[in-house]
């Protein structure tokens, strides 16, 4: 295990930016593990949640934005709701997941052509159009053969549609994605 | 008046920030000022002897020293010009420490403030004339409010030096929280053992005389001679003649009486004695499930009792006490830990507190002693401990450390252990705080010896899981999310103030913190005071404390109130109100508004004027804002004298 010098390798620029973008005062965090505790994701997580916080308080850039955990993370909230010094911890690892993606870490590359495709799809249907999604990310990844095993288990209960149904407000989605696109140009 | 000024630099407290230098010169062009000074401690002895000296050389008549806050050291100044020869009350402090360098940096705005503040004293030194202090007589008799382990130290302590002592306690037995414990740590001794033999002095002891099922009505006068309204609750019993003997309880057909003494584990009957070591062991009716008293049929207990003591009528009954001291051990009170969801929010049953599994592992308990668990009565094999439940937490306000918690929780895994050999405990915890005379080695007892798994992280979640509650927390130094399936979960829940805290606070006159803990006179140097004088504090009514500082609190409470009694008359603060006769048009004003009733209506020469009772009266200034004839005026702070002090400041 690699030692870590705690002074040359704290990014105080990262520390600040996550506290000024998040809203939360990283030093309240007392490691109690509450978070890691309550998160529904931690067996699937390379780096728990409180361990997300420890790293981040002590500026460990590199290893929280390559993080999976970032991208998995469903934005439940149990870690908000429950955190004892009433730490938004999900806002951080929002947070944390636009950092990764402005700076390019994005996690591993099927992440982040998963992310591409979600939203992509979120954009022209004005939510999610499942088909369209796996074949774009199909077509991206080459895995052929991934969640293969939930079809037999949705088909039948009508959960999968081969065009995107029409909904109400699609404009106001596409819009939404419009702001986000001249906002983020400024 | 010749005055002098002395500015002090304290040590680079002010210094660092206010050119003191610069305020004595500015103070020696100020009328009356004839010396002026910068010194490095003015506390100090050399900084006192100055003072004296300058006193002396330069025949002044009343002195300024501008240091810190009055409250820190207006005493010690007192004290040195009255040992100069001066009056105490030809003497006033300028507040530049507090008020000035501790919270601004600007030099050159702080020495201007410092100035300004200097100004303003030395205007109302001008203004003061010498107040002479009244003796008076005191009662060398103390109240203790509180009869847990705090209080009964207290009261044995004052009662040993000869004092006669009122305890007044809210329940019907004395012994409090203490008396609930089965072991103490880290001794692992007996609780009643140690504190039965204290109890039973109490109710021997002849100069204490016992309140129980008692509470504090009203509290009138002031230290020396304070007048106490005690309400002696209706115990539907006749305690003169009752003799404990316990066959009312048996025979009572009421059995869903609330057990408090047992943390509602169980049940008790209506007419109950909390426990068997019970001090005084007297029955008293619970009206709220007594079939008598609530539907008039029943009666059994007056039936039964050989002594007939049981009476129905009885009502509430007030008595007066005279005191000269108050020594108030008022406790602490479990958190309401139902405000956790993730725990169960009390809705599994094998979720208990500490106090609960406490009463479980007495063997005077509910349960004899035996770990049972309260949904099945089965013996539960991995029992879970949870800490910190309503401490170190913002979010449910309760942000402080409860102190003992980490102790009591090693004690009762080491207790389980000893109890079912074939069991195993669980400790979440986040840190192990064990700083008493051989509480650490106390703890690793309880891992090395006793094999408890402390596991580092919080839980966050608790759910039923066949018969077992399925505990799911996080082991931070491994990182992970870990799961225990539990037999019995217990809460080492945090005390927090004790139930009408602050009300009595109130009838004390004295302040608390924003949990409701009581405030000592100073965090370091007067941790059983009050600022009310003759008001003294013992135990956990002050914050979480464990058994020894409770005692020792006790005893520190008694010496204090034996310092006080030392003396057979005490001097009244003359900073009081007084009336001008001349002016007063007797309109009452000022008597309606008095908070201390110190003002009475006179008659002079046929027409009503106000008096003013010294001893009574606190200084506190109202009658002097109402007064419309500016008739009352508060000594060393009359209307005068501020606007001398508004004057200075507002000359440009």
């Amino acid at each position: 295990m690699k030692v870590v010098n705690i002074i040359s390798s704290y990014n105080s620029e990262f520390v600040e930016q996550v506290e000024e973008e998040s809203g939360q005062k990283l030093n309240l965090c007392y490691q109690c593990g509450k978070c890691t505790a309550g998160c529904p994701y931690t067996d699937e997580y390379d780096i728990s949640v409180s361990q997300i916080m420890r790293l981040t308080q002590a500026g460990q850039k590199d290893k929280v934005l390559q993080a999976n955990s970032l991208w998995l993370c469903a934005t439940c909230e149990s870690c908000t709701a429950r955190c004892p010094n009433q730490i938004d911890v999900a806002r951080i690892m929002d947070v944390l997941r636009h950092m990764a993606r402005r700076e390019g870490y994005s996690g591993s590359g099927r992440v982040k052509t998963f992310w591409d495709s979600f939203l992509g799809s979120v954009k022209s249907n004005g939510r999610v159009f499942e088909v369209g999604l796996l074949v774009n990310y199909i077509s991206h990844t080459g895995r052929f053969w991934t969640d293969i095993g939930l079809g037999p288990k949705v088909l039948p209960k009508g959960k999968i549609h081969f065009k995107p149904t029409e909904m109400q407000g699609k404009k106001e989605v596409e819009k939404i994605f419009m702001r986000f696109k001249e906002e983020s140009a400024k | 008046m010749k005055i002098g000024v002395f500015v002090c630099h304290c040590g680079s407290n002010i210094e660092a920030t206010v050119d003191t230098a610069a305020v004595a010169a500015a103070a020696r062009e100020f009328p009356g000022v004839v010396f002026a000074t910068d010194t490095m401690y003015t506390c100090s002895e050399p900084g006192q002897d100055e003072i004296v000296d300058a006193i002396k050389e330069h025949n002044l008549g009343g002195v300024v020293v501008a240091s810190c806050t009055p409250r820190m050291h207006e005493q010690t100044f007192r004290r040195t010009v009255e040992r100069a020869g001066l009056n105490k009350y030809l003497f006033e402090m300028a507040n530049i420490r507090e008020h000035v360098s501790w919270i601004g940096k600007d030099r050159e705005a702080n020495t201007n403030k410092s100035v300004d503040l200097v100004r303003m004293a030395t205007e109302k030194l001008m203004r003061n004339t010498a107040l002479q202090s009244k003796k008076f007589d005191i009662n060398k008799r103390v109240l203790v409010i509180g009869g847990g382990v705090a209080g009964i130290q207290a009261a044995l302590d004052c009662a040993d030096g000869g004092l006669e002592v009122v305890m007044v306690e809210k329940t019907s037995t004395i012994g409090g929280k203490m008396a609930k414990l089965d072991k103490t740590f880290p001794t692992v001794d007996c609780s009643s053992c140690i504190l039965g033999p204290r109890m039973v002095d109490v109710a021997q002891h002849p100069n204490i005389t016992l309140y129980a099922y008692s509470e504090i009505e009203e509290i009138n006068g002031y230290v020396g001679n304070f007048e106490i309204k005690v309400k002696k609750k209706a115990t539907y019993v006749d305690w003169k003649n009752c003799t404990g003997c316990g066959i009312c309880m048996d025979k009572c057909p009421s059995k869903k009486a609330r057990d408090t003494f047992n943390e509602e584990i169980d049940f008790t009957k209506a007419i109950n004695i909390p426990f068997p070591q019970a001090i005084p062991k007297k029955a008293k009716i619970d009206p709220e499930f007594c079939t008598m008293l609530k539907k008039g049929k029943c009666g059994v207990c007056a039936k039964v009792c050989p002594s007939g003591c049981i009476d129905f009528e009885m009502k509430d009954e007030f008595v007066t006490e005279k005191v000269g001291a108050i020594v108030t051990a008022t406790g602490f009170d479990l958190f309401d830990w139902t405000v956790y969801g993730e725990y169960g929010g009390g809705r599994y049953p094998d979720v208990i507190t500490s106090l609960q599994y406490e009463r479980m592992l007495s063997a005077s308990g509910p349960t004899g002693g035996h770990i049972k668990r309260p949904s099945d009565g089965k013996e539960p094999k991995d029992v879970v401990f949870i800490q910190c439940v309503g401490s170190r937490d913002k979010s449910v306000g309760r942000p402080y450390c409860t102190g003992f918690c980490c102790m009591y929780t090693a004690k009762q895994a080491i207790l389980t252990k000893d109890h079912l050999p074939e069991s195993q405990s669980y400790v979440f915890y986040m840190d192990i705080r064990a700083t008493g005379k051989l509480y650490d080695e106390f703890t690793r007892r309880a891992m090395e010896e006793y094999d408890t798994n402390y596991i580092r992280g919080r839980v966050s979640m608790i759910y039923p899981k066949g018969d077992k509650l399925l505990v799911r927390g996080a082991d931070t130094l491994m990182g992970t999310q870990v799961e225990v399936d539990a037999d019995l979960v217990v809460l080492a829940v945090g005390a927090e103030a004790s139930v009408g805290a602050s009300e009595l606070a109130e009838k004390l006159r004295i302040s608390y913190d924003s949990y409701g803990f009581y405030m000592e006179g100073h965090p370091k140097l007067k941790p059983v005071e009050t600022n009310t004088a003759g008001v003294y504090l013992a135990g956990a009514c002050q914050g979480p404390k464990d058994i020894p500082s409770s005692v020792a609190q006790g005893s520190a409470a008694a010496a204090k109130v034996l310092g006080l009694f030392s003396k057979d008359q005490l001097e009244s603060d003359p900073q009081v109100s007084i009336v001008d006769i001349k002016r007063c048009i007797g309109c009452g004003k000022c008597i309606q508004t008095c908070p201390f009733g110190a003002i009475k209506e006179i008659d002079f020469r046929g027409m009503a004027k106000a008096d003013v009772i010294e001893t009574i009266c606190q200084g506190c200034g109202i009658c002097t804002s109402t007064c419309p004839q500016g008739a009352v005026q508060l000594q060393h702070a009359t209307d005068n004298q501020i606007l001398s002090e508004v004057n200075a400041l507002c000359q440009f």
